[in-house]
């Protein structure tokens, strides 16, 4: 048995106590460990990618136990894809937290951090439906403390609405289980997708009904319209940079719902035979275009990126429902690409906020204007899908992988005119920001006296001379590391622009292993012929 | 009377904590929300025990001497776990729900919609 598997997760669990309990009162040493960790998962999962990329199936039973009674860990070319893209996305933000300093705005940023990477990492590696329900409730409970990071009170009111959605879904997800439970009496996602296969058409009802809630508690957190009502206050509310990471929580509701509805309830399966694409489809085409919409219409910065991701998710969604290779493997490229770009544009919103506010007003231009301006446009244009960047090459897969479906026209149109709305949104937003406000100059005001220094109490009640020091070093000479962080992700879009042929070939691979369920559960139950 | 079996009376049970849940969510103030998620976790408690069958003087534990009644046990290990994780998210709702009362003064579960009348600060 493989123990390098269960690494990821054992890690930043070991990590997030120890930096509580040890060294909560030292900032410095709080980083250096959290970074630590951080560059040591991106380590570890680049070799957990390495092994998974030659096809093999591995599992890791945790505590001896064999596969149908004990929790395993599963490791194939999907999750190791998931966790690389959960490590290389927290390694860019905790540079972006630390070069920034929000993470002394509030206690303990670094602990949560690392419990939610735990989380996340957790809950794209496990193969128990349990399993995933309490490392969907880790992830959450530190997303909980990390959304409402820094305080004040719009946050701990979005934070309220967020928490009571998310234990809503928690609840549901929780019926789901009990109800799949009780017609197959086994939880391991192996095992159901054999014991599921073997219950005759006519005793599967309340099967279907768990389907079906499953369905909606992964749409809860991928933000399908309509349940996606949580998403934009929580985003646009929580500090910048988390959404940022919270850009790859949406995403573990697309990968649950790939996982479970190519696994369990298979596109073969005669009793679902149908039923979810037939749901998941005209609901992600509506949340493409409500995104869309609300990028067009958001008057904050932070609501704007929240909204793209939504239309993010609603292209990605669109792809999955399509539940074909084709589309599994367009989705899986888009995947990547909108996880970064999202997170991309959460930063570069933070770079905006922190300098003129979160409005979307023309105002004074701010310190480092032009360089924010191209940060920006090269975002709006990832996000967008607009040549030269991945989202291009992204979109460009989900229509041709559309092209036998029976809505196709549906598919295209709304495609298309979504992205159109959302290059406009785009525009409006960046020609306001960093046009507009060059029209302002005219007053004589001394240009420092603008800078929001409200927004940074950590200069007032810095305890000691030496962080006073730095602080103003930082006004005369803005801190390089966040642009280090937004151009880490930018020319990570750019190398997934020009690698686009190798990463098209692994995610083919990839889909090809989740369209073979009969590979993951003779790896995981051994020689069981389903 | 044969309809008072105990399959009814929990599913009943499970039904009035689960409706009376939903009702108080929908309220606009978070106190009553938050009891509605303690109820609906309580009904969902109920409903994960019953999933392994209702089984009454039955040990969760199979006997190799002898051929005894048992119930399934994994129901059981669920339903703590549950319980575990929806005690601490009650509490972490509950400090949230009270610093978001303390700093607004309101606990209405609704956003105002012109936040720049109270001097937010992003």
């Amino acid at each position: 048995m493989n123990h390098f598997l269960i690494a990821p997760v054992v890690l930043p669990a070991l990590v997030a106590p120890f930096i509580i309990m040890v060294v909560r009162h030292h900032i410095d040493l709080m980083r250096i460990f959290s970074l630590a960790s951080t560059v040591l998962l991106v380590a570890i999962s680049l070799v957990l990618a390495a092994q998974a990329s030659t096809g093999e199936i591995q599992i890791y039973e945790l505590g001896n136990w064999a596969a149908p009674f004990g929790i395993v860990l599963v490791l194939d070319r999907l999750s190791a894809m998931m966790v690389l893209l959960t490590s290389v996305l927290a390694l860019v933000v905790n540079l972006y937290v630390i070069g920034t300093g929000w993470d002394k705005r509030g206690a303990n940023f670094h602990a949560l951090f690392q419990f939610q990477l735990m989380g996340i990492i957790g809950a794209f590696l496990t193969g128990d439906a349990f399993n995933l329900f309490v490392f969907f409730e880790v992830l959450l409970i530190a997303s909980y403390g990390l959304m409402i990071h820094a305080g004040g009170t719009r946050r701990f009111q979005a934070g309220v609405q967020y928490v009571v959605y998310n234990l809503l879904g928690s609840t549901l997800f929780l019926f789901a289980l009990g109800t799949l439970y009780s017609v197959t009496g086994t939880l391991n996602m192996a095992d159901l997708a054999v014991r599921v296969a073997e219950i005759p058409p006519e005793d599967t009802a309340l099967l279907r009904v768990g389907a079906v809630m499953l369905l909606l508690v992964f749409a809860i957190k991928a933000a399908v319209i309509p349940l996606h009502f949580w998403l934009p206050a929580s985003y646009a509310n929580a500090p910048l940079p988390v959404a940022a990471l919270f850009a790859i929580m949406t995403k573990v509701g697309a990968y649950a719902i790939l996982r479970m509805y190519t696994l369990v309830f298979g596109p073969d399966l005669a009793a679902t035979h149908g039923l979810v694409g037939a749901w998941l489809m005209p609901a992600a085409l509506i949340t493409l275009m409500i995104g869309a919409i609300g990028i067009l219409g958001s008057y904050r910065i932070g609501r704007l990126v929240a909204f793209s991701a939504i239309t993010s998710m609603g292209t990605l969604l669109t792809a999955i429902a399509l539940f074909t290779p084709e589309g599994v493997e367009a989705a899986l490229y888009y995947i990547v690409h909108s996880t970064l770009a999202a997170a991309f544009l959460f930063l570069v919103a933070d770079l905006v906020a922190e300098r003129q506010g979160i409005e979307i007003l023309p105002q004074r231009p701010m310190p480092q204007s032009g360089l924010i301006a191209v940060l920006f446009f090269a975002g709006a244009i990832a996000m967008a899908g607009m040549p030269p960047l991945s989202g291009f090459l992204g979109k460009l897969l989900v229509l041709d992988a559309a092209r036998s479906h029976d809505l196709v026209w549906w598919i295209w149109g709304t495609v298309l005119v979504g992205s159109l709305i959302t290059i406009l949104g785009m525009a409006r937003a960046g020609s306001l920001l960093f046009w507009k406000s060059h029209g302002l100059l005219d007053d004589s005001e001394d240009p420092n006296a603008t800078a929001p220094d409200a927004d940074k109490p950590t200069d007032e009640n810095a305890p000691e001379e030496i962080a006073d020091v730095s602080g103003t070093e930082i006004t005369e000479r803005p801190a390089a590391l966040p642009f280090v962080a937004c151009f880490t992700l930018l020319s990570g879009l750019v190398l997934l622009t020009i690698f686009a042929g190798p990463a098209n070939r692994y995610a083919e691979a990839t889909a090809a292993q989740l369209f073979a369920p009969e590979l993951y559960i003779r790896a995981v139950l051994g020689e069981v012929t389903p | 009377m044969e309809i008072l079996n105990m399959e009814f009376l929990l599913a009943s049970a499970v039904g009035i904590v689960t409706a009376a849940g939903i009702y108080l969510i929908l309220r606009r103030r978070t106190f009553p929300v938050i009891l509605g998620l303690s109820l609906l976790t309580y009904g969902v408690n109920i409903f994960l025990f019953a999933t392994g069958r209702l089984m009454v003087n039955a040990p969760p534990v199979l006997n190799k001497y002898a051929e005894v009644p048992y119930t399934d046990p994994l129901p059981q290990a669920l339903v703590l776990t549950a319980i575990v994780i929806s005690f601490g998210m009650t509490a972490v709702v509950v400090m949230i729900a009270l610093a978001a009362y303390l700093s607004s003064k309101d606990d209405l579960i609704d956003m105002p919609n012109h936040p720049e009348d109270e001097g937010e600060n992003a």
